[in-house]
């Protein structure tokens, strides 16, 4: 076996009094693609800034070719040939894609930037990635997806030893993060060796060589990857068993109401003709590619964004929704699916975030803290949420506290119909199960939910009935049995639907 | 990621961060460096004097804090007050022969004042919210546009109120209750009425979170442009207020009443721990900005050690460093 690149010995960090990793070791070798798993808050968002340089150990060593090092800085990991690509994209919004790639390390010659070599290499980085964006673009214009493949493109153009990245499939279509595997396996195939996380544990088992579990601060089981199934490493990751993900699908009830009927809603540019009911107890999945109009056909029937519908209907009345507070009074209410940027005030506490939504159910003209604080403690009992302390800043708070924390605050307006938007994206298997079943249970208690997710699985396991969207309309919808990926894809493709699999 | 947790084992009996106790220990400071230079700087005169001329300034700033925290900014304050003291002294004026010298028409220059204040600040808010400009373009565009306005009416000159009303009016800057004067009485009112507001009622939580993030708040059933208006609007109103006070204080208006007040204020609010860019503020704070530049001032002015000409270069150090601190303690979560 080769000698390790870089490595990590009895790795300890802190911040303050926290310690967050407690003696991390991590071998990363040429040649070889290492996955780090674990659930939210594990620390292996911490591991992988310590390898790159970006923060400093609190103590242990770092092992570069078994020389140890101490980075200063990111520039000093990326002269070694470290490269760490963010979980938040870490691109100059308003510079186009080419002079992202070249940040910092411009060609020149002479005194001038040498333009026409700049461009020719970005459109070459571009063109391995298989990303279409013209190098001209300002960043500012791509989709993350197209982001990330600017980032993925800056680092080939790095030239890097060693490319960490962290959860770079989270924003990536299936076809992207295909794409994205052939360049890291191509890049393997170099001698490059490789870091990443992921919380989806198939792309694991189909992308990495070995795999490190990380629990609580500390890496608890190291395999080969094909020593370990999908369920060991989940049951490694959460320290119980896991198998059981999603709750058991009640049947709706054939008598029960129709919570929310929609006739021919419109959102302009992205969404046409949508119309579906929603019933009481029913959990009604929307599944389709990311850019089909789900988020967007949903935003205009919560009147989050302009929309137009024939008919809207709730508990049987006509309604008009034109601002988020005409939907809230009909108590509709739509989770979104950026909980940073659209979903929590991440400067804030988590009582202001709580009752952000809900003020006016907080005291009259002078707000109630007593109220708060109680709402505040309700929640964070319900809703199992871990902060070290009440007034933790809520950007600090775990990807999956933070979702447990938006689900709350929606809750706070006491919704008849929800909509949940990408529920669990980007958080660990433990908080998932916690939100499903959450979903299930309200669901049972009455209140009708659709779930927008890209997650198959999430969506086969979850819905009663699964409508599909395609370039802004409903291409399909399916029910009990007729679930299956291989339906949904269809559908989602535009592949002719299969009338077998049409739903009754 | 986790500075957050710092300090969390002793966090009943942990001090107020540098951010909350910076300014006041400024504040202190000054006191007792003013106390120490000059036995009639804690005198009743001088005191009620630095206040009442910190109450214009004041008034707005309170106002600028709640822009300021909605995530604006608002430039054209100091034009505004000079344009509506204009407005104010002609229209009390004009109805001269009518009305006669008496309430009516104090009452009447007043109003004049709340409401030009009020449209002002509506425009600006119009102009920012509905066509969507940015704050900082339009209020240097009315800014310039109010003080030409008052060049204008003033002819180039000075507008100068009647000289039998400006002694009926002189009590409303000079007199007072219990011997503290209007202008500090207002002051006080304006800052607990907002200490309230942004830090009890939903409308200054709504500020707060359209300043932290506009599409969180927009998510959030926060009516992020009707917030924002309003802001301009209420601080229109509390120019409208300020110049009321000021009028009687000299009379009169010309093009340099009130040149560089929207520095001022905007100053007074960022030392006081409001953060520029939004998201955060608080009035008491904003209160403090106020009496330190002020207490500046007048320290300079009763003591020869330092020229009172260096007074800018001084508030602009502490500007700086408030600035500074504030990204310490940020840094430090």
């Amino acid at each position: 076996m080769t000698e390790p690149v870089l490595s990590l010995r009895n790795v300890h960090k802190s911040f303050g009094p926290v310690e967050v990793l407690h003696g991390v070791d991590l071998d990363i070798r040429a040649g070889e693609v290492l996955a780090l798993i674990g659930e939210n808050g594990a620390g292996k968002s911490t591991a992988m800034k310590c390898l790159a340089g970006y923060q400093p150990a609190s103590s242990g060593r770092i092992l570069l070719d078994g020389e140890e090092v101490n980075f200063a800085s990111l520039h000093e990991g990326e002269a070694a040939g470290i490269v760490l690509i963010h979980q938040e994209f870490n691109l100059a919004e308003q510079l186009t894609v080419e002079q992202n790639i070249f940040l910092g390390r411009e060609l020149r010659r002479g005194l001038l930037l040498d333009k026409a070599e700049m461009r020719r290499r970005s459109r070459e980085y571009l063109a391995r990635v298989k990303c279409r964006v013209d190098p001209d673009t300002p960043v500012s214009k791509l989709s993350n997806s197209d982001k990330q493949m600017v980032e993925i493109a800056k680092a080939l153009g790095r030239d890097a030893r060693v490319l960490i990245m962290d959860e770079p499939t989270a924003v990536l279509t299936n076809a992207e993060a295909a794409i994205l595997f052939e360049q890291v396996e191509a890049l393997r195939a170099t001698g490059t060796a490789i870091v990443f996380t992921s919380h989806k544990l198939g792309e694991v088992k189909q992308i990495a060589d070995r795999v490190s579990v990380m629990r609580d601060g500390m890496v608890v089981q190291t395999a080969p990857v094909r020593d370990m199934s999908e369920d060991q490493m989940a049951t490694a990751m959460v320290g119980r068993d896991v198998s059981d993900l999603y709750p058991a699908k009640a049947e709706v009830a054939a008598d029960a109401p129709v919570l929310l009927r929609v006739d021919g809603l419109d959102v302009p540019g992205f969404a046409e003709g949508v119309s579906f009911a929603l019933r009481a107890g029913e959990i009604l999945g929307i599944a389709g590619l990311v850019g089909s109009g789900r988020t967007e056909a949903m935003e205009g029937l919560c009147g989050l964004r302009i929309a137009r519908a024939d008919r809207t209907e709730i508990a049987g009345q006509s309604v008009q929704i034109r601002k988020p507070s005409d939907a809230l009074r009909h108590r509709l209410c739509y989770l979104t699916e950026d909980r940073k940027l659209r979903g929590l005030l991440l400067d804030k506490g988590m009582r202001e975030n709580l009752t952000l939504q809900a003020l006016a159910r907080f005291g009259g003209l002078l707000i109630d803290q007593k109220a708060e604080d109680a709402a505040l403690t309700r929640a964070i009992r319900e809703f199992d949420i871990r902060a070290g302390r009440r007034d933790v800043r809520v950007g600090n708070l775990s990807g999956g506290n933070q979702q447990k924390l938006l689900l709350a605050k929606v809750m706070q307006s006491e919704p008849q119909i929800l909509i949940v938007d990408e529920p669990t994206r980007g958080i660990d298997i433990g908080t998932k199960q916690q939100i499903y079943a959450f979903l299930s249970d309200l669901a049972a208690s009455g209140h009708g939910i659709v779930v927008i997710s890209s997650e198959m699985q999430e969506i086969i396991g979850l819905a009663n009935r699964v409508l599909v969207m395609r370039q802004g309309r409903i291409a399909g919808e399916l029910a009990g049995e007729a679930i299956t990926e291989e339906a949904i894809v269809r559908h989602a493709m535009g592949v002719g639907a299969d009338p077998k699999e049409r739903a009754a | 990621m986790a500075s957050e947790t710092v300090n969390m084992p002793e966090r009943r009996r942990k001090l107020p961060s540098m951010s909350v106790l910076g300014p006041v220990i400024a504040l202190l400071v000054l006191v007792a460096i003013g106390a120490m230079m000059n036995p009639n700087f804690l005198g009743a005169g001088n005191i009620t004097n630095v206040l009442a001329r910190s109450a214009f300034i004041g008034i707005i700033a309170v106002g600028m804090t709640f822009v300021i925290t909605a995530g604006g900014l608002d430039l054209s304050v100091g034009s505004m007050a000079a344009f509506i003291a204009g407005l104010m002294i002609l229209v009390m004026n004009a109805a001269l022969p009518v009305l006669g010298v008496g309430v009516p028409i104090i009452l009447l220059g007043m109003a004049t004042a709340l409401i030009a204040g009020l449209l002002a600040g509506l425009l600006n808010g119009f102009l920012i919210t509905t066509l969507g400009i940015e704050a900082f373009i339009v209020t240097l565009g009315t800014m310039g546009i109010y003080r030409s306005l008052v060049t204008w009416l003033a002819d180039g000159g000075t507008l100068s109120l009647d000289f039998g009303l400006r002694t009926f009016y002189r009590p409303v800057y000079f007199d007072g209750i219990l011997g503290v004067s209007w202008p500090i009485i207002v002051f006080a009112l304006v800052v607990i009425i907002g200490e309230v507001v942004m830090s009890r009622a939903r409308f200054g939580r709504h500020c707060a979170a359209t300043g932290s993030s506009e599409h969180v708040a927009h998510y959030s059933n926060v009516n992020v442009n009707r917030t924002r208006l309003a802001t301009y609007a209420m601080l229109g109103v509390l120019v409208g207020v300020a110049t009321i006070m000021y009028v009687p204080r000299l009379g009169s208006a010309s093009a340099s009443t009130g040149v560089l007040w929207e520095l001022e204020a905007i100053a007074a609010v960022i030392i006081g721990g409001t953060v520029l860019k939004g998201g955060f503020g608080r009035v008491w704070g904003t209160v403090i900005g106020v009496l330190i530049l002020s207490l500046i001032d007048n320290i300079l002015n009763l003591t020869d050690l330092v020229s009172p000409y260096l007074n800018g270069a001084i508030q602009g150090v502490i500007i700086i460093l408030a600035v500074i601190l504030q990204r310490e303690a940020k840094a430090k979560g």
